[in-house]
C-alpha cells in the first residue's frame, strides 16, 4: 500500500504533489533565493562570452580567447574591469534618480525568476524541495507586472541624464517595449485558454502530452518576436542605435550603474527565454523522444538539465538573430508591432477560442478545422488581392510625390545653406552651391585633401579646387 | 490555498525583493570602494558629440510619443480581461455565452484599431 | 485503498499549508496592513507638497505600488498585480510621456506651487469626508476572511465578471473605444494645424 502510494506521488505530475512551496525550512529558502541569483549573474556572463563567440563564428573570426580557456572568462574579466572605472554623474543629471534608474532596471529582471520552474522535485540537503522559489496562481501575470516596473528603468536613466541623446532613446525604447507588451499579453492569453490557470507550475504540468508550441503555433511565434522586440535586442535594438543615439538610454552611464543595466539586459533575455521553454516548451521536461525511451529523464535534477538545455536553445536564436539580421527602422517595427502583431494575435486568440467552444459544444472536429482552414485561406487570398491592388495605389502615389510639380517650394527655391541661421543640408533637388577652399599649393602631398573625405579621386579633386579658385 | 501558503508565498515574493535590494547595495559598496574618484568639469559635462553642450539636454518630445502610450493603456486593459476570461473559459458553465460576451468586447476595441489605422495613427511618421 | 488515498491527501493538505507557522500569520498581514498604509499616505502627501514634476510622478509610482501591496495584503493577488500592469505600467508611463510631451525639466519648478493653497485644502477634506461616509456605509457591515484567499484570484474574479458583471464589462467596452476616438481626434486636429503652420 505505502509502496504504491510512493508509486503515485512520483507519477503524478505537479498540480498533485505532495511536497508544497511553503514548506521548506527559511534558509533552504534563502539558499534557493541566493542561487537563483548567482545563476542569473552566471548565466549572464556566460551568454556574453558565447554570443561573442557565437557571432565571431558567424562572421569568421576568433573572438575572445586570451582569458581563461576558450575565452571563458572574458566577460567576468570585463566586469570586473567595469567595476573598478571611475563613476560619474553629469552635472546636468537629477542625482537621486539617476542612482535609481539601474536599480529598478534590474531588480524587477531577477525578481520574474521567482515564479519560473527550473526543475522538477528535487532532493536538496536532505529536504525534498521543488527548483523554483515560489508558485504563483497569477505567476504569468506577476512576470508581466515586473517587466512593466523595469521599463522604468530606462525611462528615468533617459531622463535623469540631463542631456538629449538618452532622453531620445528613452523615449524610443519606451514606446517599444510597451508596444510590444501588448502582443506578449494577448499571446499569454491563448495559453491561459488552453491551460485553464496562469500559475506557471500548472502550465508546464499542462504539457505532458504536448506542447503549447504545438497546439499554439502562432501564439508561439509572436511571443519569440515579441520577446525580441521586448528586450531590445536585434533586429529590434533601435534604443542603442550607435549611429542615431550614440549608446541610447545609457549613454551617460559609466562603472558599475553602466554593468547593472548590461547585467538587466542579459537577465531579461534569460527571464523571457525561461518563459517562452515554461509556457510553450514543456518547461523542465524532457523532449518526446527521450521520454520515450527512458522513464527517468522527468525525475529529480534531471529536469534542470531540460530546462536549461531550451534556454540556450532560445539564448542562440537571440544570437543568431543578432549575427544575422539588420536592424530595422522605426517605422517598420511599428508597423510590425501594432500592424501585424496585435491584429493577428487577436484573431487567431478568437479564433481557437471559438474552435474549443464549438468542440466543447460537441462538434464534429475535422468539420470545424476544415471550416476555419477554408475560411483562413478565404481571407488570405482576399488580403494578397487587396494588397496587390493597393499596393500599385500606394507606389503611384509615392512617384507622384517623388516628382515635384513644377513649382513646387522644394525644386523652385535656391538652397540657402544657412536657413534659419544654422548650417542646414541640402534638401531633396537642392544643389550644393560649390564650396569656396582655401587655394592647394602644388607641393602639397595628396592627404592634405582632407576636403573630399578620399585621397583616390585626386584628379578630380584637383579640377574641382581649381573651379572652387576661380571662383574665389 | 490556505492562509498561511498565501502570505508565505508572499513572503517569499518580498525577500527576493530584499536580496536583490541586498545585492545592490553590495555591489555598490564594493564599487565605491574599489573606483577611483577624480572629476573635473570636462567629466561632468554631459555627451553631446563632443561639442560643448547648449542650453539644457531636454527636449520637447512629438505627441505620437503620448498616442502610443495611450493605445498602449487601451489595450494593456483589454489584455487584463482577456486573462481571466481565458482562464474560465473551459470551465463548465461558461462556453459559447462568454465567447460571444468576448466577441462583443473584442470587436469594440477593433473598431478602435481600425478607426486608428484609417486615421493613420499607426503610421510613425 | 480509498482510506490510503485519504490519508495522502490531507497529509499533503498539511504539508502545504497548516503544517508548521507561515513566515507571515494573518496577525502580521494586519500590522503591515498599517505600516504599508502609512507609507502609502506619506508618499502620496509628497505627490503633492514636491515641488520637482517629475519627482511627484516618482511618488505616485510609490503610492499606486503601496496600494498594490496593500490588495496583496487583503488576499485580492489578481487585482493588486493588474494595479502594478495597468496604473504603475501604463497609466504612470502615460504620464509621464504627457510631462515630456510639455514640460519635465531636473530641478525645481517654481511655478508648481499653487496659490490657492488653502481652497485646495478644503476641497482635499471635504472629498475624503466624503468618500470616508460613503466607503463606510457602504461596507460597515461587509467581513473579508483572511483565512480563505480564493476570493481574489483570477478564477473567481473570472467567474463573477463573466456571470454577475457582463454589463459594466461591455460598457466598458464602448469607453475605451470612446477614450481612443477621443485621444485620435485631439492629436490629429493638432498635427494637422501643425502641417498647416508648416
Amino acid at each position: 500500500m505505502s509502496q504504491r502510494l510512493a508509486e503515485l506521488a512520483a507519477t503524478t505530475d505537479l498540480a498533485a504533489d505532495p511536497v508544497g512551496f511553503a514548506s521548506d525550512p527559511w534558509w533552504l529558502i534563502l539558499f534557493k533565493a541566493v542561487l537563483v541569483f548567482a545563476f542569473c549573474v552566471v548565466m549572464t556572463l556566460f551568454a556574453i562570452w558565447w554570443e561573442r563567440k557565437v557571432v565571431a563564428w558567424m562572421q569568421m573570426r576568433i573572438g575572445p580567447k586570451h582569458v581563461g580557456p576558450q575565452g571563458l572568462l572574458q566577460s567576468l574579466a570585463d566586469g570586473v574591469k567595469l567595476a573598478f572605472k571611475e563613476d560619474i554623474i553629469v552635472k546636468a543629471a537629477d542625482k537621486p534618480v539617476y542612482i535609481l534608474a539601474p536599480v529598478v532596471s534590474m531588480v524587477p529582471a531577477f525578481m520574474a525568476f521567482a515564479v519560473i520552474p527550473m526543475g522538477g522535485q528535487v532532493s536538496m540537503f536532505g529536504h525534498q524541495t521543488h527548483l523554483q522559489l515560489t508558485d504563483l496562481p497569477v505567476g504569468v501575470l506577476y512576470i508581466l507586472a515586473t517587466a512593466s516596473v523595469g521599463i522604468y528603468g530606462i525611462v528615468l536613466a533617459g531622463w535623469s541624464s540631463g542631456s538629449t541623446y538618452p532622453l531620445l532613446g528613452s523615449l524610443r525604447s519606451t514606446a517599444q517595449m510597451i508596444s510590444y507588451e501588448v502582443a506578449m499579453g494577448l499571446s499569454f492569453a491563448g495559453v491561459f485558454l488552453y491551460s485553464g490557470s496562469m500559475s506557471t507550475s500548472t502550465i508546464v504540468g499542462q504539457q505532458g502530452d504536448t506542447w503549447f508550441a504545438v497546439l499554439l503555433p502562432v501564439s508561439f511565434i509572436i511571443y519569440i518576436v515579441a520577446m525580441v522586440g521586448e528586450t531590445n535586442r536585434a533586429p529590434f535594438d533601435l534604443p542603442e542605435a550607435e549611429g542615431e543615439l550614440v549608446g541610447g538610454f545609457h549613454t551617460e552611464y559609466s562603472s558599475l550603474k553602466f554593468a547593472l543595466f548590461f547585467l538587466a539586459e542579459y537577465v531579461n533575455m534569460v527571464v523571457v527565454s525561461s518563459l517562452a521553454t515554461t509556457l510553450f516548451l514543456g518547461g523542465y521536461r524532457a523532449p518526446w523522444p527521450i521520454t520515450a525511451v527512458w522513464d527517468g529523464a522527468n525525475s529529480g535534477w534531471w529536469t534542470l538539465l531540460w530546462y536549461f538545455l531550451k534556454v540556450q536553445l532560445f539564448l542562440f536564436l537571440f544570437i543568431w538573430l543578432r549575427g544575422t539580421l539588420p536592424r530595422l527602422r522605426y517605422d517598420q517595427f511599428m508597423r510590425l508591432g501594432w500592424k501585424v502583431l496585435i491584429p493577428t494575435s487577436l484573431v487567431w486568440l478568437m479564433l481557437i477560442a471559438t474552435v474549443r467552444a464549438m468542440k466543447n459544444e460537441g462538434y464534429d472536429y475535422r468539420g470545424i478545422v476544415l471550416g476555419i482552414a477554408g475560411a483562413i485561406i478565404a481571407i488570405l487570398v482576399l488580403s494578397v488581392v487587396w494588397d496587390m491592388f493597393r499596393g500599385t495605389d500606394d507606389e503611384e502615389e509615392k512617384a507622384k510625390a517623388a516628382q515635384p510639380p513644377p513649382g513646387a517650394p522644394g525644386a523652385a527655391e535656391p538652397f540657402d545653406p544657412m536657413a534659419g541661421g544654422f548650417p542646414v543640408p541640402p534638401l531633396p533637388g537642392q544643389e550644393l552651391p560649390p564650396v569656396p577652399r582655401r587655394a592647394v599649393r602644388r607641393a602639397e602631398p595628396v592627404g592634405a585633401m582632407v576636403g573630399n573625405g578620399n585621397g583616390t579621386g585626386s584628379a578630380d579633386d584637383e579640377s574641382a579646387t581649381d573651379a572652387t579658385d576661380k571662383e574665389v | 490555498m490556505t492562509a498561511h501558503g498565501y502570505f508565505s508565498t508572499y513572503a517569499l515574493v518580498g525577500l527576493v525583493l530584499l536580496v536583490g535590494g541586498g545585492f545592490v547595495s553590495v555591489a555598490f559598496a564594493a564599487n565605491r570602494l574599489l573606483r577611483p574618484h577624480a572629476p573635473n568639469v570636462e567629466k561632468l559635462m554631459t555627451y553631446e558629440c563632443g561639442v560643448d553642450p547648449v542650453g539644457e539636454g531636454w527636449a520637447q518630445t512629438h505627441i505620437r510619443y503620448y498616442i502610443y502610450a495611450y493605445l498602449y493603456v487601451i489595450f494593456a486593459v483589454d489584455a487584463i480581461f482577456l486573462f481571466p476570461w481565458a482562464t474560465v473559459f473551459a470551465d463548465p458553465g461558461f462556453g459559447t455565452t462568454t465567447l460571444v460576451e468576448m466577441f462583443v468586447f473584442v470587436g469594440f476595441l477593433a473598431v478602435g484599431l481600425l478607426y486608428a489605422w484609417r486615421k493613420g495613427v499607426l503610421t510613425w511618421t | 485503498m480509498t482510506a490510503g488515498l485519504a490519508a495522502a491527501t490531507v497529509a499533503a493538505a498539511d504539508l502545504s499549508g497548516r503544517g508548521g507557522p507561515g513566515f507571515l500569520s494573518p496577525t502580521g498581514a494586519e500590522v503591515a496592513f498599517v505600516l504599508i498604509g502609512l507609507v502609502v499616505l506619506g508618499s502620496a502627501l509628497l505627490v503633492v507638497t514636491t515641488s520637482q514634476i517629475v519627482h511627484a510622478a516618482l511618488w505616485l509610482v510609490v503610492t499606486l505600488g503601496g496600494l498594490a501591496a496593500e490588495y496583496l495584503l487583503l488576499t485580492a493577488e489578481f487585482i493588486a498585480w493588474v494595479q502594478v500592469l495597468i496604473y504603475i505600467g501604463a497609466v504612470v508611463v502615460l504620464l509621464l510621456f504627457g510631462l515630456m510631451l510639455t514640460r519635465a525639466p531636473i530641478g525645481r519648478s517654481t511655478e508648481l506651487d499653487s496659490l490657492k493653497r488653502w481652497p485646495a485644502v478644503l476641497v482635499a477634506v471635504g472629498a475624503t469626508a466624503t468618500l470616508l461616509t460613503v466607503v463606510v456605509d457602504a461596507f460597515h457591515s461587509a467581513y473579508l476572511d483572511l483565512g480563505k484567499t480564493d476570493d481574489g484570484s483570477a478564477r473567481v474574479t473570472g467567474e463573477s465578471l463573466f456571470r454577475v458583471w457582463v454589463l459594466p464589462f461591455e460598457v466598458l467596452s464602448v469607453l475605451l473605444l470612446a477614450a481612443l476616438i477621443g485621444a485620435i481626434v485631439l492629436s490629429r486636429g493638432r498635427a494637422d494645424a501643425d502641417g498647416k503652420g508648416r
